[in-house]
């Protein structure tokens, strides 16, 4: 293929081929950053916490009223809740993860350290904690029945007698030696606590994309409580596939044992998880769609711009056929045209879209790209210049050399 | 002339129907994502209460230990963005600003009168008096409550339109009393639909979402230990436990706003919240040297970075998109303007000059850059209504197209059409008409 005779005709149309490596690089630019972002988002979201999630859910309960006799109530409705034919276990808590409400707390290794070792999420379960969230613990033990004190309110300031913390903040606490055994001060700060076991994981209740807690989203403490307030969940764990059925004797059986309270909505992880990620796979999903619009009015544009080229060089094309171009030679003219427009445009498009990312990295603390997107991207562009240069070019090639003697445009 | 133009132009555009479709829909396509990400980049950004964000300022006192910061928080200066009860207390006393009010979100179980309904939750807001007249609530019926009843710890509240309408069925419902965690308070008014976004006065829990449904004196949810459903930051020291420990700690839970009509007053303050920060550094409840800050709506706004990065990235790529629509309707009017290169020369060879030439491709490019609006509003419309299906409820709330949102589509359309058309039509004044005429 001969390029010099496309390079000087390409001269003599030199803005619309600047137009076109123009866009190029731009949609180049965007598409790569825009769907890392959407990987970045997806993989976020599809982020375990830890729970069994398919068969937990939630009952946030509210009492009317600041009634005396909380303990009795909240230990009528946890045995209520237990007895229930298909829940394998039930307890109170103070959060729960992928809730956006919850507690976060310094935990320090000494109680005189300005700054905190780490910060942590803080689950206050019963015995059957561990149970009803389905977290699995990787080493040490579970709270035993007669470590586990009563804390009437958040602000009690009753003494932890153990805590349960994750592998990733144990890591981060103790790197490179074991932390069971080791003592942590956490909440107050005023009591060391013990750490009696490790789960593999479990999430902060603060997950979303934005969050304030990315920095620490797989640091979580479980400290043993009978925990009971104003207001609190019960966190409740079924057999499998008897979820809905025991959210509906659940709710039916507290509002049976006491009217005075608020339950606004059982509340299954799945839907919760449903909710937290609901801001993050909007803004994959709608940056799929731009990417696609991106493309669609790129590839438009060239088929466009290409078809009057060739509308305008009618005549100069028949004279080739005339002359014994074959078909192919005509085809393969217009391919190789875009393939040099879209080769520049790329070459600028992966600068830009580098540049774009570091930008980005800066001003919204996001991740660096990885230079394979950009290569990919730059594919995706020269293909998408080919697939749309096809067309008009096939047409070029169906013009007669007949128009050639012709004479007339 | 111009009727002339505008004539020609149609008849053009519909010589070429494939080519002004595409340049119409490039346009359009353009339009419609960068407006559908600028509507809710100026709902989240906007001043929410124009009239006054200059002379209401959010106060901050520098309570913690600066050195003992915490390895998060969105505040680059490391004050915290509420108050502690003792500061909001000796703030409220003082009365240093024309008004003034601390507050809180809380809430309570509303027990209807009818014993078939359940109890129900109603998220409230402790506020002193001020609060109505400083951010201009409107009233239905009745009124907001005296600041007597703020000194006396009254048992009054006032509905929200909605809870009003909930509860009351709409009617008048002043004087009635609704019984809250088992206490009966009395109604004194009822507000009109009332909703500022962003929720300027307390940005630290929920931003973007509804304001409260009901509200309440300070001083009576403090007695009533109406339970923080908002942010509760402590550091280190959490003072003594139960309801008292926590009114002595330096837990810090309270929103405080002043309103300062003039300059002067809010320099007065400023410097009267200094001597406060100094009097406890003397006192010795504070370490540290004393720091205070006042920031009126909008320069607490961003401090607050009220728009989200998501939001800041989609604006980014949708006017990216833009650009590259205009790239896109610029080549293609490039192409179109040159293929009638001979009927330009013809015009000229007739005595048409160039400034006439000019004009009516310009023109042609008006009418394009009109119907890609008009198809660019369309699009708008249609993709707020997908970032509602999309997105949370919160953020669901900002997707409603004001009037000013429509006339930045129609005069951003223009725009475009019009700097894509600049280049193409200036090549078509330049047109020899000698040579296009050799040509033919």
């Amino acid at each position: 293929m001969e390029i010099r005779p496309i390079l000087s005709a390409m001269r003599r149309n030199k803005v619309g081929a600047v137009l076109i490596a123009l866009q190029m690089a731009v949609t180049l630019a965007i598409l790569c950053n825009g769907l890392f972002i959407v990987e970045q988002r997806l993989s976020l979201s599809s982020r375990p916490s830890g729970l069994d999630e398919a068969n937990v859910f939630i009952l946030t309960n509210q009492w009317v009223g600041n009634p005396p006799d909380l303990k009795a109530r909240t230990q009528a409705d946890l045995a209520a809740l237990r007895s229930l034919p298909g829940v394998v276990a039930a307890t109170v808590t103070n959060s729960y993860p992928m809730s956006g409400g919850g507690s976060s707390e310094a935990v320090k290794l000494n109680p005189d350290q300005k700054e905190a070792s780490a910060t942590t999420a803080l689950y206050l379960v019963d015995e059957q904690g561990l149970q009803a969230m389905g977290v699995k613990l990787i080493a040490g033990r579970n709270f035993n029945a007669d470590e586990i004190p009563d804390k009437a309110g958040f602000d009690d300031q009753v003494p932890p007698t153990a805590a349960i913390i994750t592998r990733v903040l144990a890591g981060k606490l103790f790197p490179g030696q074991s932390a069971l055994g080791k003592t942590i001060y956490v909440q107050f700060q005023k009591h060391t606590v013990p750490i009696v076991g490790i789960v593999d994981r479990l999430q902060v209740p603060w997950v979303e994309g934005d969050s304030w807690a990315a920095d620490f989203n797989d640091n979580s403490t479980i400290e043993p409580f009978h925990y009971f307030g104003g207001y609190y969940h019960y966190m409740i764990r079924t057999q499998p596939g008897q979820l809905a059925s025991v959210i509906q004797a659940a709710e039916k059986q507290l509002y049976k044992l006491n009217r005075a309270r608020v339950i606004e909505k059982s509340v299954p992880m799945l839907e919760a998880r449903k909710i937290a990620y609901k801001d993050d796979r909007g803004l994959a999903i709608i940056l799929v769609v731009v990417c696609a619009a991106l493309l669609a009015v790129t590839a438009f544009g060239i088929v466009g711009l290409t078809s009057y080229w060739v509308a305008q060089r009618r005549r100069q094309i028949g004279i080739r056929r005339a002359l014994g171009a074959t078909r192919n030679a005509i085809i393969q003219y217009f391919q190789t045209e875009n393939f040099m427009i879209a080769i520049s445009g790329a070459a600028v498009g992966v600068a830009l879209a580098v540049s774009l990312n570091l930008w980005m990295v800066s001003s919204f603390a996001m991740a660096r790209l990885q230079t394979g997107y950009a290569f990919v991207g730059a594919a995706v562009v020269l293909l998408l210049g080919q697939a749309a240069v096809l067309w008009p070019a096939i047409k070029a090639a169906s013009i007669p050399p007949a128009l050639a003697t012709r004479g007339g445009a | 002339m111009f009727s002339y133009y505008v004539n020609l132009a149609l008849r053009s555009l519909r010589r070429n129907v494939v080519l002004t479709a595409l340049m119409i829909a490039a346009i359009g396509v353009g339009i419609g994502a960068s407006m559908t990400t600028l509507t809710v980049f100026r709902a989240m950004s906007g001043d929410p209460i124009p009239q006054k964000s200059h002379q209401l300022f959010a106060v901050q006192i520098g309570n913690w230990d600066p050195q003992n910061r915490r390895d998060y928080g969105r505040e680059p200066d490391g004050l915290q963005p509420q108050l502690t009860y003792m500061d909001s207390m000796a703030l409220m006393k003082s009365h240093a600003a024309a008004r003034q009010t601390a507050m809180y979100v809380g809430g309570f179980a509303l027990t209807p009168s009818n014993p078939e309904l359940r109890p129900f939750q109603i998220q409230s807001r402790a506020a002193y008096t001020d609060f109505f007249p400083m951010f201009q609530v409107p009233f239905r019926y009745g009124a907001p409550w005296a600041a007597a009843d703020d000194e006396n710890h009254a048992d009054v509240v006032v509905l929200s339109a909605e809870l009003n309408d909930k509860v009351f069925g709409g009617a008048n419902s002043v004087g009635k009393t609704l019984n809250l965690d088992g206490h009966d308070y009395r109604v004194v008014g009822v507000m009109e639909h009332w909703s500022p976004t962003p929720k300027f006065y307390d940005l630290n829990n929920n931003q973007f979402g509804k304001a409260e449904e009901l509200y309440l004196p300070f001083t009576r949810a403090i007695d009533a230990q109406m339970p923080s459903w908002g942010n509760y930051n402590c550091s280190g020291d959490i003072g003594e436990p139960g309801w008292e420990g926590r009114l002595r700690s330096e837990c810090v839970w309270f929103q405080y706003w002043a309103e300062l009509p003039s300059a002067e007053s809010a320099a007065r303050y400023r410097s009267f919240l200094m001597n406060y920060a100094s009097d406890l550094q003397r006192a010795g409840r504070f370490r540290w040297l004393p720091r205070t800050s006042l920031r009126d709506v909008r320069e607490w706004m961003d401090y607050q970075q009220v728009v989200t990065n998501s939001a800041r990235i989609l604006v980014l790529v949708s006017f990216s998109f833009l650009f590259v629509c205009l790239l896109n309707a610029m080549g293609l009017m490039l192409a179109k303007i040159m293929g009638r290169a001979a009927d330009i020369g013809v015009r000229r060879a007739l005595g048409a000059n160039r400034y006439a030439i000019f004009s009516q491709c310009l023109i042609e490019a008006g009418v394009i850059g009109l119907a890609g609006g008009l198809l660019g509003l369309v699009l708008t419309a249609l993709g707020l209504w997908g970032l509602r299906v999309l997105l949370s409820e919160e953020v669901g709330r900002l997707t409603h197209m004001s009037v000013t949102d429509i006339s930045i589509a129609v005069a951003l359309s223009l725009t475009a059409a019009l700097l894509a058309g600049l280049y193409p039509t200036w090549r078509a004044g330049q047109v020899q008409p000698a040579w296009q005429l050799k040509a033919q």
